[in-house]
């Protein structure tokens, strides 16, 4: 090594230790440097997630329609729509559609989960394919249903006349309340089991073997090994997602809208679609958001049902296992 | 001995045929169930409208003379490249900036430790849990009032609210697997905060930013509430909501059309997550473990 790059290197290295700018210190002030990475997403969250949630109950308060600001009216619009019979309706409605279809969703995906645990070739891909249905966005699987339920040209009846020979007329899937509703809680339940089957096997992978073998050894029947080692040790995982399944069935809307939106006569109409047709096409801003407000009792004892649901888990399972 | 073989194959015999009717054929039933419609979906799309409503004399599964008649009604006469191109750029424009503030977030909350973090990662998740169709009325009025009604930005701007909570906490489980020491080896290496998640944090959790992209990606893809209602101009639209909305004209329905539209709009998301199935899989129950 001559002498020219031993000093090169020696400037070099004098250079990089130079005293730090201003800037580069005030970027290693934990302060600043924790208020400038929170600011983007706490920034964006509270513009449009946290203002307009309190503008909504400001809304709900006023007479405002499209296009023109309106003047507070106290609890006016809360007492029109409560007296409502459309209303009335949408909440049964809501109901009935989120409790039929999680039933559905978590009998149907827990099968399917245990199904998909066992030793199956190609399991993967198997896995892979049975996600699609929650993959494809909501409004274009919808139409399809749609069109499986056309009354004359449905696809279901098709099946179950001419190939099964279980009826002998096509079903009217759309045309009436009863029906309709069903074909709604299907077409949801559809959507729904993967999500439910996905999350609740990533759960079974995560039980020991060696606790279905100890069980075994003393005697545990199947069941007793599915109700005393799957159930409680899937709970955790479970809870979470049901949860999160119910609030998002509760909050549909996309799926009603694209079916049979709101149709025959009001009788599928949920909340989530009744708030936006008041709304937007009625353009009473005031009354549709009075509706929307109206869901988040719902919603808010949805998730503290579930919350202290998990919460007792947790308490039985001791502070350790947090 | 024999008679112990004769038994064993006959106890293995038994218990294949279990197996075929407690696994297999309930399986079957299953994905034959959740592909169907995609099946249906994919045969309306390429059928002649002779056969679309004719089942006496074709039969429904399949079809006798395919054509591409209904994806060119909807390349060439509708407006379904531009609403392609449009629901692609908001995509692409929402993952961009959910990731953005997602890795900035999750790295304050779980690598800077501040007293507080853990009540700001909760009410982080705390606004997972409000469902847009509580928003979109407020947020409507938001929009006309910044000038943004009918244009793709207002999406850009307001899909980051349900992606910023699942994507920060899908980071900050992957941030937590990186182990302290390397963090404390760069500083004392003379790294800047910065140099630190740029070179060290990001790179060794990739995974989980490509886990996060795709969830951002498909769920911008997807939505349908807000594109619905702060949208009117047919040219701006999303696709999912231009099928619907613009497809759909009178009382004749045009079912050939529909389904091409709702075929072309779901391959990209199909394909996408094809790419990536394992990193979904994992993003989706990762988010919900932690």
């Amino acid at each position: 090594m001559d002498a020219a790059t031993a000093e090169a290197a020696v400037v070099t290295w004098r250079l990089a230790r130079r005293p730090d700018s201003w800037i580069t210190r005030l970027f290693d002030y934990k302060p600043f440097l924790i208020g400038l990475c929170l600011a983007p997403a706490i920034g964006l969250l509270v513009v449009f997630l946290t203002y307009p949630l309190g503008l909504g109950f400001w809304l709900a308060l006023t007479n405002s329609t499209i296009g023109q600001r309106g003047h507070f009216v106290g609890l006016a619009n809360f007492i029109s729509v409560l007296s409502d019979p459309v209303f009335q309706l949408s909440v049964f409605n809501t109901i009935f559609y989120t409790a039929a279809a999680t039933v559905g969703k978590f009998g149907l995906g827990l099968w399917l989960a245990l199904l998909l645990n066992h030793h199956l070739p190609f399991k993967s891909f198997l896995r892979a394919i049975v996600l699609l249905p929650w993959i494809v966005p909501t409004v274009l699987s919808a139409i399809v249903w749609w069109w499986m339920y056309s009354p004359q040209f449905s696809i279901i009846s098709y099946i179950l006349v001419n190939v099964l020979h279980l009826r002998s007329t096509y079903i009217n899937f759309l045309g009436s309340a009863w029906p309709a509703r069903w074909s709604l809680v299907v077409a949801n339940t559809w959507r729904g089991i993967p999500f439910v089957a996905i999350i609740t096997l990533a759960g079974l992978q995560t039980i020991p073997p060696s606790l279905y073998e100890a069980a075994l050894l003393d005697g545990a029947s199947s069941w007793q090994r599915f109700r005393f080692i799957t159930v409680p040790l899937l709970l955790p995982i479970l809870s979470v997602a049901l949860t999160l399944s119910t609030l998002f069935t509760f909050s549909d809307f996309q799926l009603v809208y694209a079916i049979t939106d709101g149709g025959p006569f009001n009788t599928t109409q949920i909340m989530a679609t009744l708030a936006y047709q008041v709304a937007i096409p009625g353009s009473e801003l005031g009354q549709g958001a009075a509706i929307a407000v109206a869901m988040i009792p719902f919603l808010v004892a949805l998730t503290a049902i579930n919350y202290f649901g998990l919460a007792r888990r947790k308490w039985q399972q001791g502070p350790a296992n947090e | 001995m024999s008679e112990a073989a004769a038994g064993d194959e006959l106890l293995s015999w038994d218990s294949r045929a279990r197996r075929v009717v407690t696994v297999y054929v309930p399986l079957a039933l299953f994905v034959i169930v959740l592909l169907f419609p995609f099946y249906w979906m994919t045969i309306t799309a390429f059928k002649p409208d002779s056969e679309m409503e004719d089942y006496a004399h074709h039969s429904p599964f399949w079809i006798s003379s395919p054509t591409l008649h209904n994806f060119n009604v909807l390349l060439f006469h509708t407006q379904f490249p531009r609403w392609m191109l449009i629901t692609i750029s908001v995509a692409v424009g929402t993952t961009i900036l959910s990731i953005f503030c997602s890795v900035l977030a999750a790295y304050a909350i779980e690598r800077l430790r501040f007293s507080g973090s853990t009540h700001v990662a909760l009410a982080i998740y705390l606004a997972y849990l409000v469902p847009p169709t509580i928003l979109f009325i407020p947020l409507a009025t938001m929009v006309v009032q910044f000038g943004l009604y009918n244009s793709p930005i207002s999406l850009i701007l307001t899909y980051p609210t349900f992606l910023i909570p699942f994507c920060t906490w899908l980071l900050i489980g992957y941030f937590k697997s990186i182990p302290y020491e390397l963090e404390e080896c760069a500083l004392i290496d003379g790294a800047s905060r910065w140099q630190i998640l740029r070179r060290i944090v990001l790179p060794l959790s990739v995974p989980g930013l490509i886990s996060a992209g795709i969830f951002a990606f498909t769920l911008s893809w997807n939505e349908f509430i807000y594109a619905l209602a702060f949208i009117q101009s047919t040219g701006n639209k999303t696709v999912p909501v231009a099928v619907l909305t613009e497809l759909v004209t009178g009382d004749v329905y045009q079912w050939g059309a529909l389904m091409a539209g709702a075929l072309l709009g779901s391959v990209p998301v199909a394909l996408f997550y094809s790419l990536f199935a394992e990193y979904y899989v994992s993003s989706l129950t990762g988010a919900v473990k932690e």
